[in-house]
């Protein structure tokens, strides 16, 4: 049975406990698979050490390739494969274009962020979501360890760092 | 994690020193020498361009000289009352983040009343050289030069008095704008300084409802000013949107103008509460209206364009297809859409480094090549261009808008201290 058990989880009543306990959970070596929190606490990300995300870089690729995709698809259609003069313009005006292109622009950026968005944050429809614990819907923030990334560390030790971080239960959860 | 802004000292003033001054001082110098050899040049050497338009009168040095007057005239009037203007944002929406930097946002209003007594004293020296509407022989139908569009738009100037005489409606508004501006400038700034003696929030509210009111009127008068000052230079076109458009291009010089006193007085060590998360912030915002400027920019070109009436596109002719301004046009675009879209667009270059100085400063140079080419193809023409006298006179305007301006911030305290959202500007974080 031991062997099934992969994470230990702490369970905090409050916002302000968890950030301390964050940082003294941190600084006494142990590393942090998650934090699961009810509503969203406001700078835990400093806490936690995360670097900022990169989606910001998807989004300028995918906006890349959309102008790319769309000046191709109007020049292609309007000056090489149907020419035709609307409005005594050139067969390709470039100013006609922008609208479009800039609207595929728009599309494929935030198309193309939200998929990068829901594959790097494991939300796509079929993933099977960790509950870690039902309680961090309602009113509890949960911290989850993961013990394989800590097995430098005994478990008993790490519960009783997270109690003394003041976590007010200290459980033990596996997943299939 | 200190919870209160009381370690900091809140009384701190701006000391314009006088190397400062210096500084301000030695650019209106070199200013006006460059003003001063563009008009020696202008007087003699522009003999060679010789008055063949069917209008036929010949071009003197000085309709220039007026020409780059009206620019920065209306150019740093934008400028002045966008600081007004965000200042009374900030409290209409009642927001939190700004506070420790309302009074450089203040304090630009400071040009204002300058701003109005060049306006109007340029008005009645350069009118006929400047606005081809204030020719009395365009609304006498006896006259051969007598233009039936001009005269059908004349009320809007001249009313109630006879077309052609003196434009009374159009000195009214004039008046009354700067009139309302630099009053609506003087109670916020009574209001806001009152508020460092007597503490407590009744002069937030007084600010807050005397900004509902002042936005009210500034979503008019700005939109109107636009038509009056620059639209009606081109008196037979005209644009829907020319106010917005107008409006977009103060709004987003006067945000780097903004940010860049900002940074100044960051670098004095002054402003220690503003952090980068509050640049950040304004960096944003002049990431944000420079698309907006370059949306209207372009919704005014693509509309114009398509459509290709020709009483429309006269306006893009006379830019586009000239030698003079046709390459200014993308310099325009350059300069305020896509470095700064490009330098802006990360995170990092919006905190710190040089990037968003660098982006200010070209932002500030490029919205007066806006306005430049707003103004100098319908009253100069082919006489126009960016030369000494250009570059001279936009000189000579930003050091006395600087010079007025920092004096006006150094009169009193910079960090408003007993402002009710003090605490949330100290601790705003993104």
């Amino acid at each position: 049975m031991e062997r099934d058990i992969h994470f230990v989880t702490g369970v905090y009543e409050d916002e302000d406990v968890l950030l301390q306990a964050i940082t003294q959970v941190r600084s006494s070596g142990i590393k942090i698979h998650e934090v699961y929190s009810p509503y969203p606490v406001h700078g835990i990300d400093d806490y936690l050490g995360y670097k900022r995300s990169k989606l910001p870089i998807a989004a300028f690729l995918f906006g890349l390739l959309g102008i790319t995709l769309a000046l191709t698809m109007q020049f292609y259609m309007m000056g090489f494969d149907w020419p035709m003069i609307i409005g005594g313009k050139d067969n390709a005006p470039l100013p006609s274009f922008i609208p479009v292109t800039f609207e595929i622009t728009v599309l494929l950026a935030s198309f193309g962020m939200v998929g990068v968005f829901m594959v790097s944050t494991n939300l796509k429809p079929w993933a099977q979501p960790r509950i870690f614990d039902l309680r961090i819907t309602d009113d509890k923030h949960v911290m989850a360890i993961d013990i394989a990334n800590n097995s430098a560390m005994e478990l008993a030790k790490i519960e009783e760092i997270l109690k003394s971080s003041g976590a007010s239960e200290v459980n033990k959860k596996s997943f299939e | 994690m200190a919870h209160d802004v009381q370690h900091y000292n809140l009384d701190q003033k701006f000391d314009f020193t006088a190397s400062t001054k210096k500084l301000v001082f030695t650019v209106l110098g070199i200013g006006a020498a460059i003003l001063l050899l563009g008009i020696v040049l202008a007087m003699f050497g522009g003999g060679h361009h010789e008055a063949t338009e069917a209008e036929g009168h010949a071009f003197h040095w000085y309709e220039r000289l007026y020409a780059n007057i009206w620019i920065n005239n209306v150019y740093f009037t934008g400028i002045a009352i966008i600081g007004v203007f965000f200042f009374a944002i900030q409290y209409a929406s009642q927001a939190g983040w700004s506070t420790a930097i309302l009074r450089v946002m203040l304090s630009l209003g400071n040009w204002l009343p300058i701003a109005g007594v060049l306006m109007i004293v340029t008005f009645f020296v350069a009118n006929h050289d400047l606005f081809h509407w204030t020719h009395a022989y365009l609304f006498d139908k006896a006259s051969p030069e007598y233009d039936s569009i001009i005269d059908g738009k004349g009320s809007f100037f001249y009313w109630p008095m006879a077309k052609g005489t003196f434009p009374i409606f159009y000195i009214f508004r004039m008046v009354l704008f700067f009139g309302f501006w630099v009053f609506f400038f003087k109670k916020f700034q009574q209001f806001t300084y009152n508020e460092d003696i007597i503490g407590g929030t009744s002069s937030w509210y007084k600010i807050r409802s005397w900004s509902a009111f002042f936005l009210i009127f500034f979503a008019v008068s700005s939109s109107i000013a636009a038509w009056d000052w620059v639209m009606s230079i081109d008196t037979h076109w005209f644009s829907t949107l020319f106010g917005w458009y107008v409006f977009s291009s103060w709004f987003v010089a006067g945000l780097s103008t903004i940010t860049l006193i900002t940074i100044f007085l960051k670098s004095k060590g002054l402003l220690e509460m503003v952090n980068e998360n509050h640049v950040h912030d304004l960096g944003k915002f002049i990431f944000g209206f420079t698309i907006f400027w370059a949306y209207l920019w372009f919704s005014q070109f693509l509309l114009i364009y398509y459509a290709n009436i020709p009483e429309e596109t006269v306006y893009f002719v006379e830019r586009l297809s000239s030698d003079i301004y046709g390459p200014y046009i993308f310099v325009n675009l350059a300069l305020n859409f896509v470095l700064p879209f490009l330098l802006l667009m990360t995170r990092d270059s919006k905190r710190h480094g040089v990037f968003l100085k660098l982006v200010c400063a070209l932002i500030i140079a490029g919205h007066w090549v806006d306005f430049f080419l707003m103004v100098q193809p319908g009253t100069l023409g082919h006489n126009g261009g960016v030369g000494f006298m250009e570059v001279g006179m936009f000189l000579i305007y930003g050091a006395a808008f600087t010079f007025v301006v920092l004096s006006g911030l150094a009169k009193g305290n910079l960090v408003p201290k007993n402002h009710p959202m003090l605490e949330e500007s100290y601790h705003h974080h993104i």
